[in-house]
């Protein structure tokens, strides 16, 4: 993640020649704003700062404190297998079920005397492998389809979308359950079968998008002017539908790893052994009365995390609506 | 520009009865058209080739949709879009692109109408590229130097954004893109009406030069009648989706036929206090009915100071010729221009509607409700089989 950008022009969009006139630009930004400090302390007391500014500020360190959690998380799931803790499936039976912080065992063992910490670390990877890839898949497959059905109209859309209210209206759970059943538990199968059943909600996403974005003056100008289709949907109304989806794709990461617990809560998920984040929940559930924190644990990881996606994919998408407004 | 063109001598454009009727759906199951907004209802007109033609009337008239029906931006429900002899009407897919290269549009909307996410160079060579022109890169980036430079941009612009530039800047970037084609007709929505007074006559004396110098012929639609009396040769008035007269532009102006344009031209203001006191100002009633239920017969009739008791009601008045170049569709025009008929005011205009009633006399008492008997009900209640 860039630091929060001090430059008042579109930093993203600046290239080759234009960088001259940024760094100017933000030198000269950065003098009106000295000036302006100097003046107020010359003045009297330090006049009181923007409160636009200000509440920047003070959402920034939620920001980035969630922004570190994803990256710990993210880092730790990447590294597993080099950390110095015992491997997720090792059996220390003479340690089980021990609290927090023994020797050996950071974060405690669960009722088979396996490592939470190490439990954790490779449980991430799958919550991790599973919710991007079915965010990555669902936006690619669900934002087109959303994207076409939406500049086309007519009879494709009329058939898209009701199949898409068809497969909405199913209890997204029990659809799961059905699929999981009947393709097997593999981790590519999981991923697949999430990423189908939440196609739906990405085509919706960007079928509004378009239907707003493609009735815009200047998608019937590019089309007067002799642009083909293909060009208007990728050139004109893809970057305009683009950003909505992906913030909703920011949002249902956080989405997609409570519904891969709730799989692995059922038994569902990636075949044990194999450690998720979910199948801990649920195999510490029978030790709740003598040792919480099996389940606590793990259970406090997920919020987090999905806690973090959330506000972070919140500001990120804030952000770029400013970007949009300013445009 | 001076010179008006006489119909008929090398028409570049002509629209015959078009219309574009807009359906009306209703219902939760199943869509059930229950009308029709007229939007544009049996237009003909001619614009001869190098001339200006200039489009009245007030909003909702459907004169936007007449523009953008002509470059199918909109679908014609029937009458055809002749241009230069091909139906446009008929055309589809690559022969439409085709043909759109020749004629183009200034958007009302400047900012609405560029990309945001486009810089100038890439909005000016996008048509270029399109159709293939100017030839390769060096090719466009000269074309699209010529192009700034004849609307007035210096070349610093083409690294800008179109957020980057105030609103006249940003309409000649507008026009600048529409002629990158070297189009034969430009049709201009509003090209002006959202510009600082101050700008709009930059962008109207652009729009004279470059039609001076590229042999353009223009379609300009807009609503304010000193800009169109300023830049066209003939102008027609549209109202409620139909021509009620079209003239050469000063002879429209110096004597209106149309009760509607006798209305519309007193309601400018004259910049001259005493004249401005003195002068006769035609004040309609009502509001303009819904496209959606028309007036039977003459259009007009209910909003009409000069309506009379016979024709007005039930036949509907063709468009006629009065005078050379002058159309008018108006059952009396002679005995209006001739004075022999005099106007009512609004209010005689409204109880006209309900005189037949008992009991309503000729002054209303101020409570009672018939004032208001010329006003339309709100669209989406109109029930129609």
């Amino acid at each position: 993640m860039p630091a929060p950008e001090p430059a008042p022009n579109r930093p993203g969009r600046l290239v080759g020649a234009d960088s001259e006139q940024a760094t100017s630009s933000a030198t000269s930004a950065a003098e009106l704003q000295a000036g302006q400090f100097g003046n107020a302390a010359a003045t009297t007391e330090p006049s009181p700062e923007p409160a636009q500014r200000r509440r920047r500020r003070k959402a920034g360190v939620l920001f980035y404190s969630c922004l570190a959690w994803l990256v710990l998380v993210v880092v730790v799931a990447i590294t597993a297998p080099w950390l110095p803790i015992p491997g997720p499936d090792a059996i220390d039976i003479p340690n089980r079920q021990a609290p927090p912080f023994t020797a050996g065992h950071l974060l405690g063992t669960d009722g088979l005397g396996r490592d939470i910490a190490s439990r954790l670390a490779y449980g991430a990877r799958v919550s991790l492998i599973i919710s991007i890839a079915a965010v990555v898949t669902g936006i690619v497959v669900g934002g087109t389809l959303g994207m076409v059905v939406g500049y086309f109209r007519g009879r494709i859309e009329t058939v898209v979308m009701a199949a898409v209210d068809v497969i909405l209206a199913f209890p997204a759970l029990v659809l799961l359950l059905a699929l999981v059943a009947f393709v097997g538990q593999s981790l590519t199968a999981i991923t697949a079968v999430i990423a189908f059943v939440s196609i739906p909600f990405y085509a919706r996403v960007a079928r509004a998008t378009t239907l707003a974005v493609s009735q815009r003056e200047y998608v019937l100008a590019a089309g007067l002017l002799g642009a083909r289709t293909r060009r208007i949907l990728f050139r004109e109304i893809m970057p305009n539908v683009i950003l909505p989806v992906a913030a909703f794709g920011l949002i249902a990461l956080g989405v997609v790893i409570v519904l891969e617990g709730s799989l692995a809560f059922l038994g569902l998920s990636v075949q044990a052994p194999a450690a998720t984040w979910g199948s801990m929940i649920a195999e510490g559930r029978r030790y709740l009365d003598s040792d919480a924190h099996i389940a606590l644990i793990p259970s406090v990881v997920m919020f987090l995390t999905v806690l973090s996606l959330n506000f972070v994919g919140d500001v990120l998408r804030s952000r770029f609506d400013v970007r949009e407004a300013n445009l | 520009m001076t010179a008006v063109p006489i119909a008929g001598q090398d028409d570049l454009l002509r629209v015959e009865d078009l219309k574009v009727h807009f359906p009306i759906r209703k219902g939760i199951f199943f869509d059930r058209t229950v009308g029709h907004v007229q939007a544009v209802d049996g237009v003909s007109l001619t614009v001869p080739r190098g001339a200006t033609y200039g489009l009245v009337g007030e909003s909702g008239c459907g004169k936007s949709t007449l523009g953008r029906a002509i470059l199918r931006l909109e679908e014609p429900t029937s009458g055809r879009v002749l241009f230069d002899g091909t139906d446009v009407a008929a055309l589809k897919g690559e022969p439409l692109r085709q043909m759109r290269q020749r004629m183009q549009m200034v958007f009302q909307d400047p900012l609405g109408s560029l990309d945001p996410r486009q810089n100038v160079e890439s909005l000016l060579s996008e048509p270029l590229r399109a159709h293939g022109l100017a030839g390769g890169k060096a090719g466009i980036a000269e074309k699209i130097r010529g192009l700034l430079d004849a609307v007035g941009l210096p070349s610093a612009a083409l690294r800008r954004y179109p957020h980057e530039f105030s609103g006249g800047q940003r309409q000649r970037i507008g026009i600048a893109r529409a002629v990158a084609l070297e189009p034969d007709l430009l049709i201009a929505d509003e090209p002006v009406s959202a510009l600082d007074v101050s700008v709009q006559a930059q962008v109207l004396n652009l729009l004279e030069e470059l039609q001076e110098r590229l042999g353009l012929t223009y379609l300009i639609i807009a609503h304010d009648l000193a800009v169109v009396r300023h830049i066209s040769d003939v102008v027609g008035v549209m109202y409620l989706g139909s021509l009620v007269e079209q003239a050469p532009a000063d002879d429209l102006y110096e004597q209106p036929l149309h009760p509607y344009t006798r209305a519309l031209m007193s309601a400018v203001p004259v910049p001259d206090p005493e004249i401005e006191e003195q002068r006769e100002r035609i004040l309609l009633a009502g509001d303009l009915p819904s496209p959606a239920d028309p007036p039977s017969g003459c259009r007009f009739h209910t909003r009409c100071p000069w309506r009379q008791e016979t024709r007005c009601d039930d036949e509907v008045p063709v468009l006629r010729e009065l005078g050379p170049g002058r159309l008018v569709s108006c059952h009396w025009a002679e005995e209006i221009r001739d004075g022999a008929l005099r106007p009512r005011s609004p209010e005689e205009v409204l109880h006209a509607g309900a005189a037949s009633r008992p009991g309503s006399g000729a002054h209303p008492r101020d409570d009672d409700p018939t004032p208001f008997l010329g006003r339309d009900e709100p669209l989406p209640r109109q029930e129609q089989g």
